[in-house]
């Protein structure tokens, strides 16, 4: 019998059909991700204390993202950013930036399990995006770093550019719209992978 | 289907956003004096010009924030856009 305290992630399902994928597209979930959502003014006193922690300024510039090597932070808002952290860390992650914040008005909250992530990459990676979204992911438009918020194929999604090449992307999809978008994707992918 | 661009995060697909209503109908300073028929006016009367109209948009897929629009209500093309707190830019009509 299965055990019920199992965590199970919302693409765990999908596992087998997206390792299938092979060519010019590869995707996988990376389950369990921490996901911390950050409110803080960013001119403020608390912003620099917070960078400390993260190892990384929060980026300012709208629709991109910094990493540190362990801590990958996206902007959301001009007040608003989601910082991906490995999984378990939460805990003490919203301690320590807790501590930085002190009495400062600002909010941080755990919401690692609003979306999960998921890994696209491959040479077909741009174009099987470019099936279901208006942005234009050439490099030349969105360089390394970009974060953009945007709708593909009509659900809500976060995409990450991860490298120069636009062949490297996290996608970031509400749990609930997990398998729909799982399916979108296997099935986007059919004329850009070899058959099984 | 126009672009509009968001302060924010720049031309994005009109799908994108959300109408927020006539922009800069400000909440009355003394509320308790005000008649019925003044609060009334303040919660149901809305400009409805053929023309350029400042409104409220939210780039609701996007960044989330609400931002400022001028419209023309005869074309439905967004003539300027302009964040909370900015004055509103004069357009050309
Ligand atoms: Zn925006």
């Amino acid at each position: 019998m299965a055990d019920p305290r199992a965590r199970r992630s919302p693409l765990a399902g999908w596992a087998p059909q997206l390792q299938a994928l092979n060519g010019a597209i590869r995707a996988q979930e990376l389950p369990f991700l921490t996901q911390l959502n950050l409110r803080l003014d960013s001119g403020g006193p608390a912003a620099d204390p917070v960078a400390k922690v993260l190892g990384v300024s929060l980026p300012t510039v709208p629709c991109t993202s910094v990493g540190s090597g362990v801590y990958e932070v996206l902007w959301l808002g001009p007040d608003e950013w989601l910082i991906l952290a490995p999984a378990g860390s939460a805990p003490e992650l919203m301690i320590a930036l807790r501590e930085a914040i002190g009495s400062e008005h600002a909010a941080v909250t755990d919401v690692s399990a609003q979306r999960t992530t998921v890994q696209l990459s491959g040479p077909g990676a741009r174009e099987l995006l470019a099936k279901g979204c208006a942005i234009d992911l050439h490099p030349a438009a969105s360089p390394e770093g970009s974060c953009v918020q945007t709708l593909l194929a009509q659900t809500g999604i976060i995409i990450v550019v991860r490298d120069g090449t636009a062949t490297d992307f996290l996608l970031l999809v509400r749990s609930s719209f997990a398998e729909y978008f799982a399916a979108w994707l296997v099935d986007a992918s059919v004329e850009l992978t070899e058959p099984a | 289907m126009q672009l509009i661009r968001c302060p924010w995060c720049g031309s994005r697909e009109e799908v994108e956003f959300h109408y927020g209503g006539q922009a800069h109908v400000s909440y009355p300073e003394n509320p308790a004096e005000l008649s019925d028929a003044e609060w009334a006016r303040y919660v149901f009367f809305r400009a409805n010009p053929r023309g350029p109209l400042a409104e409220r948009w939210v780039h609701a897929a996007g960044c989330r924030r609400w931002f400022n629009a001028v419209r023309d209500t005869s074309t439905h093309e967004l003539l300027a856009v302009y964040r909370i707190g900015e004055p509103q830019p004069e357009v050309a009509r």
